[in-house]
């Protein structure tokens, strides 16, 4: 499975348990219209790292936050697993 | 001048019937007599009359077997858990003014130049007992996981408090049982009742399999046991309690949890089932017999025989005879405020007319500036029917700080197709009664976690 897809069935799982609807995930969605808030986004990362076996924010030390979904994707696409 | 009033453990050898023993998995000891008959070699315990004097052995007997002769006789005994080594030992016996060494193991080159030392083994010689005219000095370590145990101070009297208040009337005829380590606070206090109450003791066994151990349970007539949450939940978890009926059955050193108290409940219904509250430092303040987790507010207060409890910022203090005298040492910090109380450190939380323990001060997990206790979540996850034990934990995280996850030990037998449910209706259960940032984000079912040595769970990451 794509690392993209594997983010957005775990961003629609988190969803589902905080009882959040998520809009129409596209590239240009900023990280702010997603409704998740930093807990979500701490767990989200979390799973991420359980199932993709990197955290590419932890690993960068100068990591910076992405500010949209598709920069959020892409970070996880840019670190060699 | 001696005080005139010593009573000496001794004294309560000779309380109830004439076949009480103390045993462990090798041998088993009538405590007759011990009345007539010395454990020491190599020197008797006239003179170990006003010494410092330090337990060491490999086994509880016989550390029980010289706590008996040598209290009233003895300045000060320091009990000694069999995880401490020689090396941290020597640090311990300085701070302590130890002078003479009892046991049954070769010390140290270092320690055995610094003290006199006896060996022990079970009553074999015929020996004059001296008259008990010390108030002996009880100085136990602290069960803290980290660093060198501190060492606290007791007296018999403080230490027996509860036993004396509670009165002999349910325990005529007990034999009781822990799965603690009598050289250990929630350990001595069960020695404590079996030798002041007029019973006999079975005790544990490093390394014993529970299936053994609860075998010689029953082997031993055990009618009176205690363990921490943890033990209790590793027995009902091993099925071994099927075939043992204890008439009292007690908690203490960890939260109990409804799901506990519930399962012991439901394994043992013919048993009365409490839950104390004691520690180290602060003595036992407490036991709940209603079968519910928590205590009655009303307990907070006032003063309730002889024990005085407030909750000062989340956080239990205990003013009372049973609190550990003093730490000992020369830098060693006050074991209570200005005002005589300790701090237990352990965080309580009113609810409705009933307080809940929630966690220990130091153990709380941070998310985000969020906090939260592990033992709160635990306490939700473990009243899910297919769960055992569980321990919930930080996890680091880059954007929170930390986030809570679980570790879980499923009911043997659990069906492999059924997890993916189970773990949904856990989590479904913790939203219902946590806030959303207590909720673990993610839960691992896992086949153990780990017990200390003093029997409480784990929580080497916390």
């Amino acid at each position: 499975m794509l690392v993209r897809t594997k983010i957005f069935s775990a961003m629609k799982q988190i969803a589902d348990e905080q009882k959040l609807t998520l809009p129409r995930l596209e590239d240009d969605l900023s990280l702010n219209e997603t409704g998740f808030d930093s807990l979500a986004f701490a767990i989200l990362v979390a799973r991420l790292e359980d199932e993709l076996g990197i955290d590419p924010f932890t690993v960068a030390e100068d990591a910076t936050f992405p500010s949209t979904l598709g920069e959020f994707v892409r970070a996880y696409e840019n670190v060699p697993a | 001048m001696s005080p005139p009033d010593v009573i000496a453990l001794r004294r309560y050898l000779d309380e109830g019937p004439t076949d009480r023993t103390i045993s462990d998995a090798q041998q088993s000891v009538r405590l007759t007599d011990l009345s007539e008959h010395s454990c020491l070699i190599g020197g008797s315990s006239c003179e170990l009359s006003g010494r410092s004097v330090l337990l060491a052995t490999s086994r509880q007997l016989l550390s029980a077997l010289a706590m008996i002769e040598l209290d009233g006789i003895a300045r000060r005994m320091l009990l000694c858990p069999p995880d401490v080594d020689w090396e941290r030992l020597q640090i311990l016996v300085a701070q302590a003014g130890i002078d003479t060494i009892v046991t049954d193991r070769p010390p140290s080159e270092y320690l055995s130049g610094k003290c006199a030392v006896l060996g022990i083994d079970l009553p074999a010689r015929r020996a004059i007992k001296p008259e008990a005219d010390h108030a002996t000095e009880w100085l136990m370590l602290t069960s803290g996981t980290s660093g060198l145990p501190k060492i606290v101070r007791h007296t018999l009297d403080g230490l027996a408090g509860a036993i004396i208040a509670d009165g002999p009337a349910h325990r005529r005829g007990a034999t009781w049982a822990t799965f603690y380590d009598i050289r250990r606070y929630g350990g001595l206090q069960i020695f404590l009742r079996a030798l002041i109450g007029g019973g006999s003791m079975v005790l544990s066994e490093p390394g014993e399999a529970i299936v053994a151990h609860v075998a010689r349970l029953r082997a031993g007539g055990v009618t009176h046991i205690s363990g921490t949450p943890s033990h209790w939940r590793k027995l009902l978890m091993s099925g071994a309690a099927a075939d043992f009926s204890p008439r009292y059955v007690r908690l203490s050193g960890e939260i109990a949890d409804q799901a506990v108290l519930d399962g012991l409940a439901q394994a043992f219904p013919h048993a009365s089932i409490g839950h104390a509250y004691a520690s180290t430092e602060a003595g036992v303040g407490f036991s709940v017999d209603d079968g519910r987790e928590g205590f009655p507010a009303h307990l907070i207060g006032q003063n309730q025989g002889g024990v005085e409890m407030k909750v000062i910022e989340g956080s239990l203090r205990i003013r009372s005879r049973r609190t550990a005298r003093a730490y000992v040492g020369a830098d060693a910090p006050p074991l209570v405020d200005a005002e005589g109380f300790v701090d237990t450190g352990d965080m309580v939380e009113l609810r409705g007319e009933r307080y809940h323990f929630v966690g220990r001060r130091g153990g709380i997990i941070n998310i985000g500036g969020l906090k939260v206790h592990p033992e709160e979540v635990e306490a939700v996850i473990n009243r899910h029917a297919s769960v055992q034990m569980s321990r919930a934990r930080s996890r680091r995280s880059p954007i929170t700080g930390a986030i809570v996850v679980a570790d879980v030990i499923l009911a043997n037998g659990t069906d492999e197709n059924r997890h993916a449910a189970i773990r949904a209706e856990i989590l479904g259960q913790c939203r219902d009664r946590l806030a959303v940032w207590k909720v673990p984000a993610m839960i691992r079912f896992v086949e153990r976690l780990d017990v200390t040595a003093a029997g409480k769970l784990a929580r080497t990451d916390a």
